[in-house]
């Protein structure tokens, strides 16, 4: 007891080993329904490490939210649950762990440059098919999409021939085979 | 489209009010309501309280809500209206109690322009609530106002907020009623998984040590929920403890009750919890109070959890078998297939068990030196039980160390009897839910066991009491002391109070008359009979100064993270093992 003084509440360091996971939440769109879903994160003290959000359905007033979450896995079950709680919620599906998904990000990269670190750039972007979007004789705006990791070596490579900045959009997915969510 | 005969939005709002028959709100008048004050001025059908503070709207239709099983209603005007709902809101979202809190909000033209008594009210009350909604278009109105409702009572119930604009009250639309809600994204399951309950029932009848460990969702479920639990417990012959939330589920008379569990619940209740080989939670969700230290909790037994919500499963304690649905439903299920299969407890077991718990219950864990010369706030509990228990009585409380003797000293028969604070802890809860308690049963008579510290946050709602002719009683143990605050820091904190008494009290008694109440005092343990006759006879509102010792300690207590079995008891309990030793672990 000596190690928590003046507590009455279970102070204990958990160092459990966290996983991630992306889930996919179908939700009704109406005002201020993100705003549930993030509030949720940071009241409860969940971690967001993507978060994308779109109208999927005009008709049907439906938006999807993929969030990249990591967490042990009571937490990630608690995440799924406290989600399915909040009533604009129709659907939550964990597209890491409960049925296969495949994930793309996009990125908006530019770079500034002249001479041969302008070449080696135009270059790499041919080896990663980047398409160019724009260009001045001094720059250029690349749009690549991928995986999150293909993305972060892209922009790794970019760093050394004059990387400006990055516009990222966040992980999308869909779960694979002929099923909806 | 709208024509001139259809109804304002503020019509539209009495109107729902009426078709879920509600008869009482609570409420505080303000510039962006008053088109639905003038609806209601010219209505009959709704009753309106007037409190003295928005929160005392929200205790009061918590109280209201949880002593008749009905959503309570609250009517609120902008930005600092709602901003002090949110106290009351926040203690329905933990405590699971159905209320419709309606506020006004500036007209939609000026939201966003910090107008005047603007705030951002749906924002504000998005964590406190179940649910809320801004209402931007008067068509709307119906479908939302009838959503809310049924929001705020089905499933796991909770507070909702509608926020209206002030345009919004006065345009008009077609009032459509409340058939056929069905939301499509919102559908509580009541009914539990039949496989899990069946594998669930041949755990108990093989359970050597059991133990029921129920909470306020079998009281929230409704009457029938808290007979089915009395019928299985009873079949079954298991001991039976539940948590604050829950007391009056399971009568406090019977046999098979073993008392609260948790911090402050008896030593029989715990050390049957920490030594069970099956728990069979049904409607609790094992807060902290309850479990203390969650690596040490009740380590060696099986545990089945029923609960409405998904979350509270395997939130905190991982459930062998989790079953998700309403207690009465589940309960109905559990009872038939243990009749259908013949099921019988395992006899020899349980009265070994028995016998064990016996044990613990003759620790007397709640003893504690009577006194001659000065009135002990355990007693005085005690005495009011005795002078109330044959009468229809209601009990609420504030909190701190008067709840937990008022949890541990009065006894609830049955359920609905006992409104306190617990999830949030809202000091300042039980003067306005005795309000709200006494709307809702007007012949009955309804006490808050309050303290000296607690009361003053909403004291002025006594002035409601008056007005409204509602005889609460509100009875205060007066150490002079934050008690739990002044316990905690003796024990936990070296003895050092930092600023946990009170250098200037009101005299209670010319305070109540001040009021226009009555004002009782009793300062001797002799007269306190007496006094408390008094109190109880006087048709109006009484404040009742109970001056008691100022040193007392609310004993058991599990202190500072620690197991069930690591609880500390007070001096005057048989208890040869945990003398030293005990205050050692503090």
């Amino acid at each position: 007891m000596s190690k928590q003084p003046g507590s009455a509440y279970f102070l204990v360091d958990t160092k459990a080993k966290e996983i991630r996971t992306t889930l996919s939440v179908l939700v009704d769109n109406e005002a201020g329904v993100l705003a549930r879903v993030i509030g949720l994160f940071s009241g409860r003290g969940y971690n967001i490490e993507s978060l994308t959000v779109a109208e999927v359905d005009h008709l049907d007033h439906t938006s999807r939210i993929t969030i990249v979450t990591s967490g042990t896995p009571e937490v990630l079950e608690q995440i799924r649950h406290q989600l399915e709680r909040l009533v604009p919620v129709h659907k939550v599906v964990d597209l890491s762990t409960e049925t296969p998904g495949i994930e793309r990000e996009m990125a908006l990269i530019k770079v500034a440059g002249a001479g041969e670190k302008r070449v080696e750039a135009m270059r790499l972007s041919e080896v990663f098919r980047a398409r160019i979007l724009d260009t001045t004789h001094s720059s250029f705006v690349f749009e690549l999409t991928g995986s999150q990791q293909k993305i972060d070596a892209f922009v790794d490579l970019m760093k050394p021939l004059g990387l400006v900045e990055v516009s990222r959009t966040g992980v999308v997915a869909i779960s694979r085979g002929a099923e909806a969510m | 489209m709208s024509g001139p005969q259809d109804p304002t939005g503020a019509e539209i709002v009495i109107r729902a009010l009426k078709d879920h028959g509600v008869r009482h709100i609570f409420g505080y008048p303000g510039g962006a309501v008053l088109p639905i004050y003038d609806a209601l001025f010219q209505d009959e059908g709704i009753e309106h309280i007037l409190v003295r503070h928005e929160q005392g709207a929200t205790h009061a239709a918590e109280g209201y809500a949880r002593s008749t099983g009905k959503p309570g209603v609250v009517l609120v005007t902008s930005g600092p209206g709602a901003t002090n709902a949110v106290t009351g809101l926040t203690d329905a979202l933990m405590d699971s109690i159905p209320l419709v809190c309606i506020t006004g909000q500036v007209p939609t033209h000026l939201i966003g322009m910090d107008a005047f008594q603007e705030a951002d009210t749906v924002g504000i009350t998005r964590p406190c609530t179940k649910h809320n909604w801004l209402v931007r278009d008067v068509r709307d109105l119906p479908r939302i106002m009838h959503e809310a409702f049924y929001i705020a009572t089905t499933g796991r119930p909770g507070p909702v907020v509608i926020d209206i604009p002030k345009d919004v009250q006065f345009k008009r639309a077609p009032y459509v009623g409340p058939s056929n809600i069905k939301h499509k994204t919102y559908q509580p399951r009541v009914k539990g998984d039949l496989k899990k309950i069946e594998q669930a029932v041949e755990m108990i009848a093989a359970a050597k040590r059991p133990v029921f460990y129920t909470g306020g969702g079998v009281i929230n479920s409704g009457p029938l929920a808290t007979q089915l639990l009395r019928e299985f417990v009873r079949t079954t012959g298991y001991p039976i403890t539940s948590t604050l939330m829950g007391l009056g589920a399971y009568p406090a008379s019977d046999k098979q009750w073993l008392g609260m569990l948790g911090m402050h619940g008896t030593y029989e209740a715990n050390l049957a919890m920490h030594g069970c080989d099956l728990m069979i939670a049904i409607g609790s969700r094992f807060d902290d109070r309850v479990t203390g230290r969650l690596d040490a909790f009740s380590p060696n037994s099986k545990k089945i959890h029923v609960d409405i919500d998904p979350s509270s499963i395997n939130k905190n304690v991982r459930a062998d078998v989790g079953i998700v649905g309403d207690c009465a439903f589940v309960l109905e299920d559990m009872i038939r297939l243990w009749k259908a299969k013949q099921l019988k407890p395992d006899r020899s077991a349980l009265s070994a068990w028995n016998m064990q718990i016996d044990g613990w219950r003759a620790r007397n864990c709640l003893a504690y030196k009577q006194s001659t010369d000065v009135i002990k706030p355990q007693y005085a509990i005690e005495r009011l039980y005795e002078l109330t228990k044959g009468r229809d009585t209601y009990i609420s409380t504030e909190v701190g160390q008067h709840q937990m003797w008022a949890a541990q000293f009065y006894r609830f028969e049955e359920p609905k009897r006992w409104m306190t604070s617990g999830g949030l802890g809202t000091m300042g809860y039980g003067l306005p839910a005795a309000v709200g308690i006494q709307v809702a049963h007007p012949g009955s008579l309804v006490i808050d066991i309050a303290g000296e510290a607690s009361v003053q946050m909403t004291m002025q709602e006594i002035s409601t009491a008056v007005q409204f002719d509602l005889p609460i009683k509100i009875f205060i143990l007066n150490n002079r002391y934050m008690g739990m605050v002044r316990q905690w820091q003796q024990l936990l904190h070296g003895g050092r109070y930092s600023h946990s008494y009170s250098e200037a009290l009101p005299d209670f008694v010319k305070l109540a008359e001040a009021y226009g109440a009555v004002g009782i005092r009793a300062t001797k343990p002799d007269e306190l009979d007496d006094k408390i006759k008094d109190m109880i006879s006087v048709n109006r509102p009484v404040l009742f100064d109970c001056v008691v010792d100022q040193n007392e300690n609310c004993f058991p207590m599990i202190p500072s993270g620690a197991a069930h079995n690591e609880m500390i008891l007070g001096d005057a309990a048989n208890d040869p093992a945990v003398t030293e030793a005990g205050k050692v672990m503090v």
